[in-house]
């Protein structure tokens, strides 16, 4: 790796293996995060996105292949990346016996905060959460959405210059999703480097600068979401409703004419809709066009589905 | 760049262990005492002292000296180790456990600059300082039915320090090694009651078949109980050296397991 494209990247991954047993959880992936981006890792769950995760803060070591994180190597200098890092785990592990200040406070002591900071990194990380009026709070009595500002706001207490995300909203409504939002795409705006995994269209479209698809521990593209959707997917898809037989029949069809498709619940999709001749949409019936997006992409490359 | 061509897992950690990082998982224990020492306290002095005032007046009535000892007297200095074992060894399993399986509270910490031997052994020490400070209620109560005090008292706290430590380790050690919670069941009866009952708490051992004396070397609660006794009615230097260095070599022993044995339920 040359020194100018070291000091530009936030991590990388190079050639990364990682099995469990006989399972390869991270097989051979490749990733390279520029730094003062919103990378999304996107992929079902078992794709490999929370132990590439785990990989990059030493807590799972690499079976073979070359990691770097901040300019150290992994797991070697972990410490010294870690120190730089924020983490935002899926599962929650706040202090529940503490309030959100303690909660704080007592991160910013583990991130090595100097003392006569401490009080004011803990009262921005408040502000920045939302969470000033329940300072004095215990974290066992906060809502849902109020306990997952909190786990943000003490990954970056420390003001990393990485952040690691790793779920940010799974298991939470739409409401407190949107919250969540609201927090990270703040957090890109100040030229953090952020990485999330997310198994949510939505999520990486709205919110990634760039997102990594990875299917079976593998990166498989890797580029710009609206970049990727109309190289792979185009810009349009044709949802076509009708009994199984229908859709089969359509599917054939579709094919034929070289258009790709694919199963989107009960219906099918017919992708780069766009440059469907207009007596062949009018031939599969009842139909809706619907832009083309992420899902598209990856059920195209993986032939698996991202969200149950 | 020279590239190392060592496996991964072999390749040695930057500085392995920092005062910083121990300092961090301290205070967090800390922090979180303050809400909780109420509860702690109360369990880890109660019950020891229900032992204390149960045998010394129980037995007491029937024993009244022990070598040259009154019995409350000779059950108040090997209560010492009953309130530090209790106070260490639990706490050690099952806090341990439920941090590291239920709460995935060390998940959250190895995150941040802190490695696995800076926060078991921080964790340890601070059980450890309980343990030596709990160690001295049942010395308080002795006192009060009689136990005249002595300047050796004042190194009770230390050996109560010495002794949680290998224990605390010894619980994290045991929380790494059992297939469930439940499974400390096991580990209660068939060794932590040995230990309690065989470490001349309650009796002294010198009565007993050789082979008991000989296994209560091996006793690190016995080690304890012998100090304890020691600094209160009389050190015997050389005797006492050793029990020093059994508690020491206990505490290393455990304290290797332990880290050994969470690094490899911790770090994937």
């Amino acid at each position: 790796m040359s020194e100018t494209s070291s000091t530009a990247l936030a991590l990388s991954l190079t050639n990364v293996v990682k099995t469990f047993g006989e399972t390869r959880a991270v097989d051979g992936l490749n990733l390279d995060v520029p730094v003062g981006i919103c990378m999304g890792l996107l992929g079902p769950n078992g794709a490999g996105k929370s132990t590439t995760m785990r990989m990059l803060t030493g807590q799972a070591v690499a079976d073979s292949g070359t990691i770097r994180v901040l300019d150290y190597d992994i797991p070697r200098e972990s410490k010294q990346a870690r120190a730089s890092m924020g983490v935002v785990p899926q599962r929650e592990n706040l202090d529940e016996e503490l309030t959100c200040r303690q909660n704080l406070t007592v991160w910013a002591t583990l991130l090595r905060v100097a003392r006569r900071d401490r009080d004011d990194a803990v009262d921005r990380a408040l502000a920045s959460a939302q969470l000033v009026d329940r300072a004095d709070s215990k974290a066992s009595t906060l809502s849902g959405g109020m306990r997952r500002r909190l786990l943000i706001a003490r990954a970056l207490v420390h003001e990393p210059s990485l952040v690691l995300l790793d779920e940010p909203t799974v298991g939470l409504d739409p409401q407190i999703r949107g919250d969540i939002w609201t927090l990270i795409d703040h957090l890109r705006s100040t030229g953090v480097t952020v990485l999330m995994s997310t198994h949510y269209i939505e999520e990486a479209e709205r919110l990634c600068d760039d997102v990594a698809v990875v299917s079976h521990g593998r990166v498989i593209a890797q580029g710009n979401p609206s970049a990727l959707v109309s190289e792979h997917a185009g810009t349009e898809a044709l949802e076509c409703y009708g009994t199984p037989d229908r859709l089969a029949q359509i599917s054939t069809r579709a094919e034929e004419l070289g258009f790709p498709t694919r199963k989107t619940g009960p219906s099918v999709s017919v992708l780069r809709a766009e440059s469907l001749p207009l007596h062949v949409i009018t031939e599969f019936g009842e139909s809706i066009r619907r832009p083309a997006n992420l899902e598209d992409v990856f059920v195209l490359l993986t032939g698996e589905r991202l969200e149950s | 760049m020279a590239i190392d061509a060592r496996p991964l897992r072999q390749q040695p950690r930057v500085r392995a262990i920092e005062p910083t990082a121990f300092a961090g998982v301290f205070a967090r224990e800390i922090t979180l005492f303050r809400r909780s020492w109420m509860s702690s306290t109360f369990g880890a002095i109660v019950e020891p002292t229900i032992n204390l005032i149960a045998f010394g007046f129980g037995l007491g009535a029937l024993v009244s000296m022990v070598q040259g000892i009154p019995y409350i007297q000779f059950v108040g200095t090997g209560t010492v180790a009953t309130a530090v074992l209790f106070s260490s060894v639990f706490a050690g399993m099952f806090d341990t456990y439920v941090k590291r399986y239920y709460q995935k509270t060390y998940d959250g910490i190895l995150a941040t600059p802190v490695d696995v031997p800076e926060l078991f052994i921080a964790e340890a020490t601070w059980i450890a300082v309980k343990a030596g400070i709990y160690g001295c209620a049942p010395l308080g109560i002795a006192m009060l039915f009689g136990l005249p005090p002595s300047w050796g008292m004042l190194a009770i706290p230390f050996i109560g320090f010495l002794t949680g430590l290998g224990f605390a380790f010894m619980g994290q050690w045991f929380s790494g090694i059992v297939p469930s919670i439940d499974s400390f069941t096991y580990v209660q009866s068939a060794l932590i009651t040995p230990l309690f009952l065989l470490a001349g708490i309650f009796f002294p051992l010198t009565g007993l078949p050789q082979w008991v004396s000989t296994a209560a070397e091996f006793n690190p609660l016995y080690h304890c109980v012998s100090l304890v006794r020691h600094a209160v009615f009389g050190w015997e230097p050389v005797n006492d050296l050793g029990h020093v260095c059994a508690l020491i070599a206990f505490a290393v022993l455990m304290a290797l397991g332990s880290i050994r044995i969470l690094r490899i339920k911790l770090i994937d």
